[in-house]
């Protein structure tokens, strides 16, 4: 990710190399500072934050998203600042130094941003299966949804530390897989050509305040309110 | 029994003995494979207990904290470690050693994330003590004021260790004995100086024994350690650990064990080094004498 997409006002999806179509929506309209960079902005959620119980309670919602993800996006926007300080400044032991900062809160941005619009109330469509194009996709290249949702169940626990899991369309070859990656890196850290469908935090703050540590009743619970439709869209934006 | 004795000590750094009770038990028959002969006897690690009740650290970590914490995650890493190694060559082992060895030089074998987090849990608990905290003293802080510049910049590259660990991990005050460690390279002067207190973080379930460092104060900073008292407020957990719940006595008792142990590995080295160069003296003599041709009853 070249250094000086960040600093275009071109929109910071594409600096993120998340997928743009399909709409990533509200929370990309960032602010503007007088040298015309771009700072990441708190996206509001959809639903409230009791909506989608029981599957994740109302109390980690309002911590993940007001606390978690708000940390995150000022984080990072500090890191930004001081970046582009450094970077006007000819100081290249600072711009080294905040590489980590950078790609650790931009990449929960990033992550938190997909894992709102991944999740849905159920009386407003949530755990719904997906249809058409994604869901014969994922019987040709899983065998069935089952078959996927087990899979991701699986990697998810398996998960070491922090990180995620995800659904990812390869857009080259036009596949899907399933994917992790550690701590907050985006699923571009794995490849290039990964698009993410849908993820899954598998942090601790995600669901230990309901699950403590049986996180694989997290996994299979949270399908519940998984939005297929969101992974259909972001999917089919991408295939045509 | 002796060979009890020298699994739960070997390779103990700077740190009390680990806690650990052997139970010895006969390896089981697994699927009808028979068991070599001189088979080895299984040792089933325990999960010790906390030396003190889990409400005793309230309010500062909750008694659910602990029931969480140490009575299940520290439980099945306990359970697991035991499965994974039953009946392979590090059964058997101390759980120095499991670490280590299950490290494999930076390419963790499975029971790595187990033994290492069985290591740094058991370790962590003994950290703390009920209405800790307060200041060192004697040598350890001498120590601290030496390698920090003082208490408080000890403390605050403690806490910024703890707030930069990105992810889940711990956050460590180790004593490091500076010894080289290129081939054959030896520190000419070896000197009480070279060895220093450091602070360091590590990701996950890694733990500086695998550096060769003694550590001497563990927190983790995984957010199951702090998230039910404390939400996502890493930042004052680690300030309360450190005001209100940590055992400095056990702390220097560590740095205690960590100096002599490498005072007693410098005096190794400089045995081995003089009975190096006796050999080679020795080895030059003889040569000097085998060597010559000459016959000095020829010379005019």
């Amino acid at each position: 990710m070249a250094l000086r997409a960040l600093f275009t006002k071109r929109a910071p999806t594409l600096a993120c190399g998340v997928a743009s179509a399909g709409g990533i929506g509200t929370g990309w309209q960032g602010l503007c500072h007088a040298r015309g960079l771009k700072v990441a902005a708190l996206p509001d959620l959809e639903y409230d934050y009791g909506a989608l119980e029981p599957a994740i309670s109302g109390e980690i919602m309002r911590l993940h998203h007001q606390k978690h993800h708000k940390a995150y996006v000022s984080n990072y926007n500090d890191a930004l600042e001081k970046l582009d300080a450094a970077m006007a400044n000819g100081d290249v032991p600072a711009v080294v130094r905040l590489q980590s900062a950078i790609k650790f809160n931009g990449g929960g941005h990033i992550n938190h941003t997909i894992f709102w619009k991944n999740l849905k109330p159920v009386k407003e469509g949530g755990g719904e299966p997906p249809h058409a194009t994604l869901g014969w996709a994922i019987d040709t290249d899983f065998g069935s949804l089952e078959a996927l949702v087990q899979k991701m169940n699986a990697e998810g626990a398996a998960l070491q530390g922090s990180g995620w899991v995800w659904l990812a369309l390869d857009k080259e070859r036009k596949k899907l897989l399933v994917e992790t990656t550690a701590n907050q890196d985006p699923l571009v850290t794995k490849g290039a050509n990964l698009v993410p469908l849908l993820g899954i935090d598998v942090w601790e703050h995600a669901y230990y305040l309901q699950y403590k540590n049986v996180k694989p009743d997290y996994l299979k619970n949270i399908w519940s309110v998984i939005n297929w439709k969101y992974a259909s869209e972001v999917y089919d934006s991408e295939i045509a | 029994m002796q060979h009890q004795t020298l699994a739960c000590c070997g390779g103990v750094r700077a740190s009390l003995p680990p806690p650990l009770s052997f139970r010895w038990s006969k390896i089981k028959r697994e699927g009808g494979r028979r068991l070599p002969r001189c088979a080895r006897i299984a040792a089933q690690l325990e999960l010790k207990p906390p030396p003190y009740s889990l409400s005793s650290l309230e309010p500062h970590m909750s008694r659910e904290t602990l029931e969480c914490h140490w009575g299940r995650h520290h439980r099945a890493h306990v359970a697991s470690l035991n499965n994974l190694i039953a009946g392979t060559d590090l059964d058997g082992m101390g759980l120095d050693e499991i670490v280590v060895a299950s490290y494999n030089k930076g390419n963790p074998l499975p029971p790595f994330v187990h033994a290492a987090q069985v290591w740094n849990h058991d370790f962590f608990w003994q950290s703390v003590k009920p209405g800790g905290g307060g200041r060192p003293s004697g040598r350890l802080m001498e120590l601290i004021e030496r390698d920090f510049g003082s208490f408080d910049r000890m403390l605050e590259e403690f806490q910024r260790a703890a707030l930069t660990q990105f992810g889940s991990g711990w956050v460590w005050l180790v004593y490091k004995a500076n010894r080289l460690d290129v081939g054959n390279a030896v520190n000419p002067c070896p000197s009480e100086k070279d060895n220093k207190l450091v602070v360091l973080k590590s990701p996950n379930a890694v733990n500086p024994i695998i550096w060769d460092y003694s550590p001497l104060l563990a927190i983790d900073v995984w957010e199951h350690a702090y998230y039910l008292d404390y939400e996502n407020r890493r930042a004052d957990y680690v300030s309360i650990f450190l005001e209100k719940l940590v055992s400095w006595e056990v702390v220097n008792h560590r740095l205690d064990v960590a100096m002599e142990r490498a005072a007693e590995r410098a005096r190794e080295d400089e045995t081995r080094r003089q009975e190096d160069d006796a050999e080679m003296t020795c080895s030059e003599a003889e040569e000097m004498y085998l060597d010559t041709d000459t016959d000095d009853s020829e010379a005019e």
